[in-house]
Parts: C-alpha cells; sequence; structure tokens
C-alpha cells in the first residue's frame, strides 16, 4: 500500500509542474495582463508602467520560479481584477461546485446504475431499448439546450422550482439534472455491459447451482463484479464537474468555480486562472487515487497485484 | 437399491442461427444412492447440457422436456423455480469443469463457502464456518481456518477445485454431478482430486455423476457407465462389464483410443475414430453413428435404432449382436 501512495504522490507533482507551466506559458502567450488591467484608452506609458510594477516585464521562467515559489508557500496571489487572495476566491466559490457535482453525480449513479442492471436482465426488451435510447439522446443532447427546456418547463411554465442563483437546496435540482444526465449515458452502458458479461460468467452459474437465490446472485455475485469500472469512470467525472461547468454555472447563475475560470479568463486574471486550473488538475490526481483504493477494496486481485 | 436420480427421455434443444440445436436426443438414465455413473463421451456430445438439465442451470435459451425426472423421488422436473433452488446446493450439488473461473473473484473463499450452508440451514455464521473448515481439511487443504480469508487469484487451481468440491458438500447433498472436474488441471493433481471424490462419496455415500470423455477415469472410478453419442446413450451397462466387452462400436472405438501397455507397441498408432460427429442441427435418421461405424449395414442401420436391453443391467444402441454372443456372425452376402 505505501509504494503506491508513493507512487500517486510522485505521479501528483508531475502532474502539478506538467499543468502549472503548460498553462503559465499559454497565458502569457494568448493575452497581456498590463493592458487588461489599464484598461481601454491608457497610454503605453501606464500599461509599461502597470508590467513594471507587476513584474510582467521579466524573462518567463523568473516569471513561473517567482509565482512558483510562492505557490510553495500557499500563496496563490491575488486576483488583479477582484483585489483579493485568489484562495479565498477559491474558497468562497467552491461550495456551490461540489455541491453541484456531487449532487449531480449521486443522481447520474442512482439513475444508470440500476436502469444498466435492469437492461442486462432484460436484454434487447423494449426497457433495454427505451433505456439505451435515452442514453443516446443524453449524449447527442447539447446541455445547455436541455437546460433551458428545464427551466421553460420547471421554472417558467410551472414555477416549481428556481431558475436562478443557489441561495436552496432547490436552486441546485435542474443544475444537477442537467449536469447528471451529462454523466449517465456512459455510466449506464459501462454498468448494462459489465452485468451482460458477469451474468454469463461461471462464477455466477455456481452462485445459483448453491442454490442462492436470484436478488443475493444478482447484488452480492454479479454487480460487486460489474460495478469496478463503473466507480472508475465516475471518479473521472465526478473530477470534470469538481472543476466547475461553465455552461451550467452560467445558465443558472450558480458562482461556482466554472463560472469564476470562465470570468477570470475573460478578464486576463492569470493569477486566478492558474490557480484554479492547478486545483482541478490536483482534485483529478487525488479522485483517480480515490477511485483506484475502491477499486482495490471492490476486486481482491487488484489488492494484492 | 432405490433410484437416487432418475431422468427418462430427457431432451435438450438450443436454437442456434441455423435453426434448433438437438443436443441431447431422449436420454434416460438413473443412479441409486451411493453409487456412482460415469457419463463418457467426446466433446459436444452434450453431456454438460444433460448435468446442467438435472440442475436446473441450462441456458435461457434452452427448451428442456423429459417425461420424468426426479430426485429421491421429488420431481425436479416441474418443480417451481423456488422450490428447485430449495434443492440445490442442499440434495444436489454440482463441480463445474473450470475451477480458475467457478468462484468469485471478489468474496473470500471463507464468505462463499459459507454462503453455501447459510442458504439452506438455520445455522449461525460461526457453525458454518467450523464445517468449512471441517470440510476444507477433509479435502486435503492444510491450514484450512486460515484459507478462509483468502481470495481465489490467491490458490492454484487444483486447491479451487478443491474448495469447490468442499463448497459442494456443505450441506451433505445426496447427488454430487461433477462435470469433467479435473480435465483443467495437471496430471498429478487430476488424480489426486479424482482419489479425493472417490473418497468423499464412499464415505459419504452419495450419489455420483461423473462426466468424463476419459475411459482410463471410467474404470477406476465408475459402478455404472453411459456411452453417449451425439446426444443420446449408445451403451450402458456396469462399468467392469462394458469395458471388457464392449457391444457398441462406438464404445469399441473408444477403447481402442486408449493406450495401454502392453498392447501397443512403441511408436505404433494409437486407434481414432475416422470421421466427424454428426450434425445436431438437423433431424439423424437411424443410427447417429453409421458414417463412422466400421462394421456398418447402411440397409439396416438407417431406420431408428432402439436401446437394446441384454438382462444383465446391460444395454446398447445397435442393430449388431453382443459382443459375447458366440462367434461374430459371417459377413452377409448382401451387405
Ligand atoms: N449455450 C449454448 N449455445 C449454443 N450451443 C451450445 C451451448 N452450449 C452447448 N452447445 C452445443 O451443444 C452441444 C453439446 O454441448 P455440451 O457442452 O453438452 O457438450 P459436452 O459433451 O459437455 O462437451 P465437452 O466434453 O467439450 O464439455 C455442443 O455441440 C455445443 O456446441
Ligand atoms: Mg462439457
Amino acid at each position: 500500500m505505501l509504494p503506491f501512495v508513493l507512487r500517486r504522490l510522485g505521479l501528483a507533482v508531475v502532474v502539478a509542474l506538467l499543468v502549472s507551466t503548460t498553462t503559465f506559458l499559454l497565458l502569457r502567450l494568448a493575452a497581456d495582463p498590463a493592458q487588461a488591467l489599464a484598461g481601454e484608452g491608457a497610454t503605453v506609458a501606464d500599461i509599461e508602467n502597470i508590467r513594471r510594477m507587476y513584474g510582467f516585464d521579466q524573462p518567463l521562467p523568473a516569471q513561473y520560479w517567482a509565482w512558483a515559489t510562492r505557490a510553495m508557500t500557499g500563496d496563490f496571489g491575488d486576483s488583479i481584477y477582484l483585489k483579493s487572495p485568489v484562495l479565498e476566491l477559491i474558497g468562497d466559490r467552491a461550495p456551490v461546485t461540489i455541491t453541484l457535482a456531487l449532487c449531480s453525480i449521486i443522481l447520474a449513479m442512482a439513475v444508470s446504475i440500476p436502469l444498466g442492471v435492469v437492461a442486462a436482465l432484460r436484454p434487447n426488451t423494449f426497457l433495454d431499448r427505451f433505456a439505451l435510447g435515452t442514453a443516446v439522446v443524453g449524449q447527442a443532447m447539447p446541455s445547455f439546450f436541455f437546460a433551458l427546456l428545464l427551466i421553460l418547463v420547471f421554472g417558467v411554465h410551472l414555477e416549481w422550482l428556481p431558475i436562478s442563483g443557489s441561495d436552496s437546496w432547490l436552486h441546485f435540482v435542474m443544475p444537477s439534472i442537467v449536469l447528471g444526465y451529462y454523466a449517465m449515458p456512459a455510466l449506464m452502458r459501462l454498468t448494462r455491459g459489465g452485468m451482460l458479461e458477469v451474468l454469463g460468467s461461471d462464477y455466477i452459474r455456481t452462485a445459483r447451482a448453491k442454490g442462492l437465490r436470484p436478488p443475493v446472485v444478482l447484488f452480492k455475485h454479479a454487480l460487486r463484479n460489474a460495478v469496478v469500472s463503473v466507480v472508475a469512470v465516475a471518479a473521472v467525472q465526478l473530477g470534470f464537474m469538481l472543476g466547475g461547468s461553465v455552461v451550467v454555472e452560467s445558465i443558472f447563475s450558480l458562482n461556482g468555480l466554472g463560472r469564476l475560470a470562465y470570468q477570470s479568463i475573460q478578464r486576463a486574471d492569470f493569477d486566478t486562472i492558474q490557480a484554479i486550473i492547478l486545483m482541478i488538475a490536483g482534485v483529478y490526481v487525488l479522485l483517480t487515487f480515490l477511485a483506484d483504493v475502491l477499486n482495490a477494496w471492490l476486486d481482491p486481485r487488484i489488492r494484492v497485484s | 437399491m432405490s433410484a437416487l436420480l432418475e431422468i427418462e427421455d430427457l431432451v435438450v434443444d438450443l436454437p442456434v442461427a441455423a435453426g434448433t440445436l438437438h443436443a441431447v436426443r431422449g436420454i434416460s438414465l438413473s443412479i441409486a444412492r451411493g453409487e456412482t455413473l460415469c457419463l463418457v463421451g467426446e466433446s459436444g456430445c452434450g453431456k454438460s447440457l444433460t448435468s446442467l438439465a438435472v440442475m436446473g442451470l441450462l441456458p435461457k435459451a434452452a427448451r428442456r422436456r423429459a417425461t420424468r425426472m426426479t430426485l429421491g423421488g421429488e420431481d425436479i422436473l416441474d418443480a417451481t423455480p423456488d422450490r428447485l433452488s430449495d434443492i440445490r446446493g442442499q440434495r444436489m450439488a454440482m463441480i463445474f469443469q473450470e475451477p480458475m473461473t467457478s468462484l468469485n473473484p471478489a468474496w473470500s473463499i471463507g464468505n462463499q463457502l459459507e454462503e453455501a450452508l447459510l442458504r439452506h440451514r438455520r445455522v449461525r455464521r460461526a457453525e458454518a464456518r467450523d464445517r468449512a473448515v471441517f470440510l476444507l481439511e477433509k479435502v486435503g487443504i492444510s491450514a484450512a481456518a486460515s484459507r478462509l480469508g483468502q481470495y481465489p487469484h490467491q490458490l492454484s487451481g487444483g486447491l479451487r477445485q478443491r474448495v469447490m468440491i468442499a463448497m459442494a458438500l456443505m450441506c451433505g447433498p445426496e447427488l454430487i454431478i461433477a462435470d469433467e472436474p479435473t480435465t483443467a488441471l495437471d496430471v498429478t493433481i487430476q488424480a489426486q482430486i479424482l482419489r479425493l471424490l472417490i473418497d468423499l462419496q464412499r464415505e459419504f455415500s452419495m450419489g455420483l455423476l461423473f462426466i468424463t470423455h476419459d475411459l482410463g477415469v471410467v474404470s477406476r472410478i465408475a459402478d455404472r457407465v453411459a456411452v453417449m453419442y451425439a446426444g443420446e446413450i449408445v451403451e450402458t451397462g456396469p462399468a467392469a462389464d462394458v469395458l471388457s466387452r464392449p457391444n457398441h462400436p462406438y464404445t469399441q472405438g473408444l477403447l481402442d483410443c486408449i493406450p495401454r501397455p502392453g498392447t501397443v507397441a512403441r511408436g505404433a498408432r494409437l486407434g481414432t475414430i475416422p470421421g466427424v460427429v454428426p450434425n445436431l442441427a438437423g433431424r439423424i435418421e437411424g443410427c447417429a453413428f453409421l458414417d463412422r461405424c466400421p462394421s456398418r449395414r447402411p440397409h439396416l442401420c438407417r431406420q431408428p435404432v432402439e436401446l437394446r436391453g441384454l438382462g444383465d443391467g446391460r444395454a446398447y444402441r445397435c442393430i449388431l449382436p453382443p459382443a459375447d454372443a458366440a462367434p461374430p456372425a459371417p459377413e452377409p452376402a448382401f451387405a
């Protein structure tokens, strides 16, 4: 276990290094923060001043070094636009995104795993086709369109749900459905495929030969083996969601990380973008690690090797 | 001896792309308590499907028919799925051909052993564990208690098959069906597992339906043997008699394929049965073995050939006279 954790830590460091240098370079190549800060109608001298003040005139490696050494001490700089520490900003926005991501993935798994199981139990029947069809629609429909559809029906027409903001849990219902729906098709197909494979396996025949009742065969012997791959994919999807969904957060005016990232890019708010992207990468590494641990628990073969 | 398992005219059909595969075509057999019946035949003749039909574990698409199928007098043909699952594992248990894949990789072997008992008996888990340890020792696994926490992938094929045997014994079944339990194992382990099965069968006086394609195994363990060809039983009887004086050309052919010390010269070719098994997808008119039979009488063999009883517990499905019925008839002029 310890070598496994150490290897993962090493990997995390490599990822952090790669991600931060890449974003650093790309950002510097894409925009000039001094110009953005100075705003319209600033003189060349003003811009030069700002550039020198913030250190944007230094060579890139020096700038990166300066940022990296500060970042190591936990100081990710200030947002040049919102004038507050980046970490504080992220801390403010994270709860919204985390709530949304968790609700979405739980909803997605709660719907797609049972559907996948049912589809596998009755392959090529109406139910199976229906579930698969819904999944295909889910994959094909852009989430902004689905979001607007929900807003029209449940927000505007029926007036059951609030359409913007993040004040109560009701505000999270529609965004979670939109974001979760997007994750469902992959999870459902994986569950269905996994179950079909497992149900045809020799150890399921053994379980039935012992006289075990169908629910025990299904849940104890089949599902546990079938969900191993589902868990791994769900973890990756959760990683995506924790980075914040620009589209969903924007449509429903949720003040989460996705929206913050989007706004920061528009404002050339370098330190904020840098920190958010690094955080997303970190979450990714952490989640795949947790998924591996969970899989090892589900599948003893992984545990030993 | 009262019959433990009785099967009359069992038919198993499988839908396949080309139509219907008549995999088992009217099999009757019976096993007494404490008796070992070997079902032999080459690959694909329907041995596994026969055993799965008895257990009620046929693939979903398969269709099963029979005039009678009873275990200890109880009907297992039309039993409700619920009742059947009560019987499975408790009164009849099965050991499969593939020890590597027949145990669930996600659960410890202790758990899988215990659940077999917990399903059928009102006992506490501790008692189930004791029984598991007792049986693991019985099947020759050392340090049994410490094995309970192990997972299938940590065990070799031979050990896994021992675990499968222990699992089959958990409820003390009256009938054990072993479908080529040693085919996937290497030769030394094969012999051990075989020995083990016979000893256990004697000790607990269980009925044993042993499926194999190896006549050598039959001669070592069987009380009676049923030789299967293309979904039918072509010869049956006490193992010693059938093996020493086979009546059916197919049985004779199988025997010729076994090398026996002293009877085969070094480097000499072993016997083979020429030709191929008939296609089971269509109807087979007359004798199924006709095309491969060295002593066929085409004009006689085209009609359905009935299983002929000989009164001494033997029966065979051939128009030829029994082997020990005096000198073989001279070749008829019209052949
Ligand atoms: N699920 C299935 N679908 C289609 N055909 C099948 C299926 N199971 C078995 N068969 C066919 O039925 C016939 C009998 O199969 P069975 O498994 O009973 O043979 P067997 O005598 O056990 O052979 P082996 O010695 O190789 O195990 C074979 O021709 C096989 O191809
Ligand atoms: Mg078989």
